[in-house]
């Protein structure tokens, strides 16, 4: 090993192989049998209870609780299943402490709530270790639908769709499908090949067919699609990324932090990845926490998160925040870049304060300078250029409860329409619910 | 500091906690250890006539669990001693002359004929073993050869061999009994009328734990087949808290000394046996579960509690709650309760709704905000969303004051008791003094 943490500029290899595949092992190991059984006697079984309320996908969390308690834990993962087909991916990705778990009644008696997205992930391994595919296709209704874009959002609609019979091709840009799952979603939220593995096992409900690198815009066109399909769901994310209209943008080391995820999720050997000694990430969301902690865990030997504003508002939860700051990653608040500076590449990042007022976030005179050989921007994603036609509302695609655009015979879902976070299991819940209104106006007639 | 010692028919020990007669006091090496930790007495693993009994050679236990396995039941299909009596008897004499101050009982099944009963009561007496425990009790493979809880169920022959037994030896005569048996009193009594000193109870109770679903055989499964063992542990203690108190409040039995048994696994149990008339406890599951050291907490947390309480002995409350049990006729009707919720302590799981909803009176209401309250006009206070409520204390039961007005009868409170016996809708019922 030539290079460490202190080495200078972009480089690869800072820490030893061994240690970053061990800094990028499971951060939330699976329970065991028996701690399953401990952990699933903790639920109490409440009356209408508010964890489903809690889940956008409406998991009936302690049925599959129980089910898991009484040894039953293939039918608990049916019971995840029935209404979140990626109840797997979900279980290791949910911000669960803002979700169910925040709303299970133990949070409020002990602040230790039931913790059901490990439950969860229990029960959905089980099944799908054991090769079962729980769902089979109704009678052929011989209705076509295409679906743009291979994330939660598609591959949900695209699988409920298969379920009641339509035939589904799904059109996704990319050379592999999961969306965000494959390519955005923290390492070690999702070791090993698992997003690829849950797409393989979904597919199996048959019926689907993807076509890769194919995007709408490029490939085809949502006017051919509406003329050679029954209906048309839209699930093509955010695309884009805001840009940063500050001096020096172009510096060599400046990227979007998006860009970085992808790179690392599909690198085999995460130490085989250049990153820089000093690493600045500006944004307070989870995409700037997982681009801080992964690029701490690849060997950074400094790493400072800027947000804007203060530490309320960062929609990273508190749990995410931690996670950041126990991996050694520094959060600074309440201040804006204002100038990058270097020679061809970045040097350093100059910052000034900012403040809350009345009129908004007001930016004040005294600054203050980071050392930075790498930069990632993540303050925010938006929509790419959306086919002509489509109504937007707050730079998202509008839609009615259901999922209808203003286009006939076409929805939208996940992350590109309005309404709902920006999270997996809402990306599910919508492209499920599309699906189903679908296949209401497909087959009413 | 309370006085934690006990004297129970004549036997001396420093603490009412015996080791009852099970694998824990099967042999000198057990029981040393057990003296050396702090019991105050035990009760030999029960002695046969040679040639000794064999035991099976596959598993001897059946278990039920709860939360994080931890064992609610036990269950045995294990038989007397597996020793050579002489073996067993030398074993006594040794721990008796090394730990003089503890309670030495043996306990002893054998055939049902005076000459067997004579025999062994002399070998016993020969130990220098403080009393003997007549077991009636055992309800698997014993009992199948004319012994243990076949001689339990029939109270001639419990009054028969217990009068033989006085007959034969100077030691005190404790008789254990089972609890696989209809009306508990009877063998009480015919202890009694044998002669018996005291009764210990209870003995296990005959059970199937589990059945293996792949291959069809009741636990603990012998090469396929399974055969119903003995339950006890914290199961089992509430049937063993009332057979207790049915002989302790029996006219025919009052005052007969119990040597209570079945479940105890703290301090607690312990005390509310005794409260329950019981003069002395025995311990096996929770031994078995946890070893020996148990009994230290025991030991610290009567001494503790009755500190608190400030009993000095344990005849302070040792049978303190025998006058309080009586039979349902004579329940106070006018005590007239309400369940009330704490809504600061409410965490708003919905347990009590379910329950009161789906299977009792429907007087819980859901307000908005999942505020749960109750509906007096519908609440007959049966306590089933106190029981089901994860939240200790969060729902109470709450008097009516007399001259209120329950509204689910539209009547109001009154002060004095009454009961069934004089209640209108009681055909029975004799005129109101
Ligand atoms: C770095 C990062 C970390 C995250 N971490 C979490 C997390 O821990 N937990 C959580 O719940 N959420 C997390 N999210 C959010 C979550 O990943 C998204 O909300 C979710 O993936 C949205 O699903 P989607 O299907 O709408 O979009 P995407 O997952 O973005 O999928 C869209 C798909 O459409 C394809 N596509 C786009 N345009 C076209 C086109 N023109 N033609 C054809 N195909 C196209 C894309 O290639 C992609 O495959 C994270 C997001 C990021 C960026
Ligand atoms: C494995 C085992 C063997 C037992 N053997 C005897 C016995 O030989 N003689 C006897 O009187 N009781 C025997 N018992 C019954 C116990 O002495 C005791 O009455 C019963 O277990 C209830 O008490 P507990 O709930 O504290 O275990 C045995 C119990 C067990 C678990
Ligand atoms: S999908 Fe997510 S929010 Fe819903 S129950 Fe599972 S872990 Fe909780």
């Amino acid at each position: 090993m030539t290079a460490s943490p202190q080495t200078p500029g972009i480089v690869a290899g800072r820490l030893p192989s061994a240690v970053v595949a061990d800094n990028f092992s499971d951060v939330a190991p699976p329970l065991t049998a028996h701690e399953a059984l401990v952990a699933a006697d903790r639920c109490y079984f409440c009356y209408d209870a508010p964890c489903i309320a809690a889940c956008p996908t409406a998991i009936d969390i302690p049925l599959f609780i129980r089910q898991i308690a009484t040894g039953t834990a293939e039918a608990a993962a049916r019971t995840i299943f029935a209404q979140n087909i990626m109840g797997g991916m979900c279980a290791r990705v949910c911000p669960t402490e803002t979700l169910c778990e925040e709303a299970c009644v133990r949070e409020a008696a002990e602040g230790k709530p039931v913790e059901i997205g490990r439950l969860q992930r229990f029960a959905t391994d089980k099944l799908m270790a054991a090769g079962v595919h729980p769902f089979s296709r109704a009678a052929a209704t011989g209705k076509r639908v295409a679906v743009i874009g291979a994330g939660p959002a598609g591959l949900a609609g695209a699988h409920r769709l298969a379920m009641l019979g339509h035939d589904v091709t799904v059109f996704e840009a990319r050379p592999k499908p999961g969306g965000l799952n494959e390519y955005g979603i923290a390492a070690y939220k999702t070791v090993g090949e698992f997003a690829r593995a849950e797409v393989d096992w979904l597919l199996r409900i048959g019926g689907i067919e993807i076509r890769h690198d194919h995007a709408l815009g490029r490939e085809v066109t949502l006017e051919g699609l509406r003329a050679d399909y029954d209906a048309v769901l839209l699930g093509v994310g955010l695309g884009d990324v805001h840009k940063l209209e500050v001096p020096g943008r172009e510096l060599v080391g400046v990227r979007p932090a998006v860009e970085f995820i992808a790179e690392l999720r599909q690198a085999a050997d995460k130490s085989s990845l250049p990153i820089g000694r000093r690493v600045v990430v500006i944004g307070g969301g989870m995409t700037a926490i997982d681009a801080a902690v992964q690029s701490k865990l690849l060997g950074a030997e400094e790493v400072t998160i800027v947000y804007r504003r203060g530490q309320e508002r960062m929609s990273a939860s508190a749990d995410e925040q931690e996670h950041a700051t126990t991996t050694g990653v520094r959060l600074v608040y309440h201040a804006v870049p204002i100038r990058l500076e270097g020679d061809g590449r970045i040097e350093r990042a100059v910052f000034a304060y900012t403040m809350e007022t009345e009129a908004g976030l007001a930016v004040s005179e005294e600054t203050f300078t980071l050392a930075a050989d790498q930069l990632f921007l993540a303050i925010g994603q938006t929509l790419a250029e959306v086919p002509a036609g489509l109504v937007l509302e707050a730079g998202k695609i509008e839609v009615d409860g259901a999922g209808r655009t203003g286009l006939e015979r076409v929805w939208a879902a996940g992350d590109c329409r309005h309404g709902g976070e920006d999270l997996t299991v809402t990306a599910v819940a919508q492209g499920r619910d599309a699906a189903m209104d679908i296949h209401a106006q497909l087959m009413g007639g | 500091m309370a006085d934690l010692r006990s004297e129970f028919v004549g036997i001396k020990s420093p603490n009412p906690f015996w080791l009852a007669s099970a694998p824990p006091t099967d042999k000198e090496y057990n029981v040393r250890r057990a003296f050396a930790q702090g019991w105050g007495g035990v009760v030999w693993k029960t002695l046969g006539l040679d040639p000794h009994i064999v035991n099976v050679n596959g598993p001897r236990y059946g278990a039920v669990w709860g939360a994080d396995r931890r064992l609610l039941g036990l269950n045995n299909i294990e038989l007397i001693t597996d020793r050579p009596l002489e073996v067993n008897l030398q074993e006594i004499k040794a721990v008796k002359r090394d730990f003089p101050d503890r309670a030495m009982v043996v306990s002893l099944m054998v055939p049902c004929d005076e000459e067997s009963w004579a025999f062994i009561l002399k070998k016993v007496e020969d130990t220098g073993a403080d009393g003997v425990e007549l077991n009636f009790g055992c309800p698997h493979g014993m009992s199948e050869r004319g012994m243990g809880s076949a001689v339990g169920q029939v109270p001639e022959y419990i009054e028969m061999v217990a009068r033989w037994c006085k007959a034969h030896t100077r030691m005190p005569v404790i008789v254990k009994l089972t609890p696989n048996i209809t009306d508990i009193r009877y063998p009480a009594r015919a202890a009694k009328k044998g002669g018996a000193d005291a009764v210990s109870l209870i003995n296990t109770v005959s059970s199937i734990t589990a059945v293996d679903l792949d291959s069809f055989s009741p636990e603990p499964s012998i090469d396929g087949k399974g055969s119903h063992g003995g339950y006890c542990g914290p199961a089992v203690k509430p049937i063993a808290l009332n057979m207790v108190a049915e002989i302790a409040r029996d006219p025919e039995t009052r005052g007969l000394p119990i040597s209570g048994i079945g479940g105890i696994t703290t301090w607690r149990d312990a005390a509310e046996f005794m409260a329950l008339g019981a003069g002395n406890v025995q311990v096996c599951t929770a031994a078995m579960t946890y070893g020996f050291k148990v009994v230290e907490e025991m030991i610290s947390g009567l001494g503790q509690w009755m500190d608190e309480k400030g009993h000095a002995d344990l005849g302070a409350f040792t049978g303190r709650a025998v006058p309080n049990v009586t039979d349902w006729q004579y329940l106070n009707l006018n005590y007239v309760t309400k369940a009330r919720i704490d809504q600061d302590l409410c965490i708003k799981c919905g347990r009590c709704y379910a329950a009161c909803e789906d299977t009792s009176h429907q007087a819980i209401a859901i307000r908005p905000g999942r505020v749960f309250e109750v509906i007096d006009a519908e609440c007959v206070a049966c306590n089933l969303c106190v029981n089901v409520c994860p939240v200790e204390t969060c729902i109470t039961m709450e008097r009516l004051e007399a001259g209120t007005v329950d509204p689910r009868t539209g009547r109001t409170v009154e002060q004095r008791y009454a009961n069934w016996t004089t209640h209108p809708n009681n055909p029975m019922a004799e005129a109101a003094e």
